[in-house]
């Protein structure tokens, strides 16, 4: 497949002699082989929209829920592993509970990520701790507007207007370039998210999935929540209509 | 016989005070009198009662010198760091809640009733009392320390929303007068520190600036001087 890090690979403590550490690159591994995750910056909010592929029938839809709330105003949408993405999500909490109680104000999204991003760096100093393989998209509204930023298990947190994580991401990411993220209202993308994901979902590779999708927007009066299900419904349906038009055209 | 050393050598240094702070349209001014008391010798007779935490959140002090001196240190230590991890100028309301944590931890051991009072592009102008045992309460505007008592019904009566800075700032040497002239822990200078969004102004206003009220002898030329 790809690089082997034959004897350098055994230890997060070991470099090899390039300067990689093996360990995080197979955790990041972890995290392309799970399903897609999409996260947009619009002008009025953020967009987060995740493939959950199904393993089972007998599978309760709603459950395994891979889009967490941190607190009022931020969420947390996770590929990888999910043990690993729980404790993650707790962290997550936890950090904005004890900053709004020491400082008096919801924790900033910037500063909530980088907390999130210490936390996985952590995992990758300690020979006897794994690093986790998990990675966040975290979306969130505060005083300075809506923002989108990623968090992998290298323990790194990047700002973006749109990102992809999981198995999709290469082709999600060539869709959300063609967007207009800086004129389109939350409502647009979530339509525009729906569409993505339903496009990058390999219908061969992998069985059925469920589109999970949140926001948090003026319109949800910057309170992070899952998609009206009206509106959920709708972006389904127009993202089943588009993938059907484009076998068509073919 | 009587002692060498009066009883005020001894004693700790009490700031017994009248402080203030009052939003106005574009900001908040703070106000504060100038005298330091151990028992009854004026220690300072024209200290600085008005503190700096940030570039945009000062604090007025009253009670025990010392309590409130450590505590504005650590605070200022705190937002310093906070400013510097956030990449952005901390909150007024964040000064203030931390003020207030150290204030209600420390509740048996500290003497102090502060007010915290600045400017942010959030909330702007915004006045926060932190009296003793911790409370934290947001107000249009604030009083405290020894000389407040005799303020109460002035300012309930004289307040009004939305004044002009030059009206805010003779409303706020009018209350510490008044104060001054009826509390005995009172005395000095008045000191005006007025934050907005262009910045920090301070003021100073000697005894012969302030207003006069009932029976007060005008400075310069009077009966006693005869």
């Amino acid at each position: 497949m790809s690089t082997i890090g034959t004897g350098y690979d055994l230890s997060v403590t070991t470099f090899s002699p390039d300067g990689r550490v093996f360990q995080i690159e197979y955790a990041t591994k972890a995290v392309d082989n799970s399903g897609t995750v999409i996260g947009v910056r619009c002008k009025d909010g953020v967009v987060l929209g995740v493939e959950k592929l199904i393993s089972s029938k007998m599978l309760l839809e709603g459950s395994n829920r891979r889009i967490h709330a941190i607190n009022r105003h931020a969420g947390m949408a996770l590929a990888g592993l999910a043990a690993d993405g729980r404790q993650i999500v707790t962290r997550a909490r936890t950090e904005a509970a004890n900053y709004l109680s020491f400082y008096g104000e919801d924790v900033p999204i910037k500063e909530l990520s980088n907390r999130v991003a210490h936390y996985s760096h952590l995992c990758t100093l300690y020979w006897w701790l794994r690093p986790f393989g998990s990675s966040s998209i975290i979306g969130g509204y505060d005083m300075d507007g809506p923002q989108l930023y990623t968090i992998d298990p290298s323990g790194v947190a990047y700002r973006y207007y749109g990102a992809a994580i999981g198995k999709g991401r290469q082709a999600a990411k060539t869709e959300i370039e063609k967007l207009r993220l800086a004129q389109m209202t939350c409502r647009e993308g979530v339509m525009a998210v729906a569409k993505i994901i339903y496009g990058v979902h390999d219908e061969a590779k992998d069985k059925s999935f469920e589109l999970e999708m949140s926001w948090v927007c003026d319109e949800s009066n910057r309170e992070h929540q899952r998609i009206p299900t009206d509106l959920l419904m709708e972006a389904k349906a127009m993202a089943r209509d588009a993938q059907e038009d484009d076998l068509d055209a073919f | 016989m009587e002692p060498m050393a009066g009883e005020w050598t001894s004693a700790a240094h009490s700031m017994g005070t009248t402080i203030m702070a009052v939003e106005y349209n574009g900001g908040v001014i703070l106000g504060a009198d100038s005298r330091t008391t151990t028992g009854v010798y004026v220690a300072n007779r024209a200290s600085d009662k008005i503190t700096q935490l940030t570039d945009n959140v000062y604090l007025c002090r009253s009670g025990s010198a010392a309590d409130t001196q450590v505590v504005s240190d650590y605070v200022r230590y705190f937002l310093n760091q906070h400013t510097i991890q956030l990449g952005r100028e901390a909150t007024v309301k964040t000064a203030a809640t931390l003020v207030k944590e150290l204030a209600y931890q420390n509740k048996s051991f500290l003497q102090a009733g502060m007010i915290v009072a600045g400017w942010d592009k959030y909330d702007g102008g915004s006045v926060y009392a932190v009296p003793l045992g911790g409370t934290l309460l947001r107000l249009p505007f604030a009083t405290g320390g020894s000389g407040s008592s005799y303020l109460y019904g002035f300012l309930d009566q004289a307040w009004r929303p939305q004044m002009s800075k030059d009206e805010a700032e003779r409303f706020v040497v009018k209350s510490i007068a008044l104060a001054i002239a009826r509390d005995g822990a009172s005395g000095g200078v008045v000191r005006t520190v007025t934050v907005n969004e262009h910045g920090v102004e301070r003021n100073f206003f000697a005894g012969d600036k302030l207003p006069l009220f009932h029976e007060e002898i005008p400075p310069g030329r009077n009966s006693l001087l005869a």
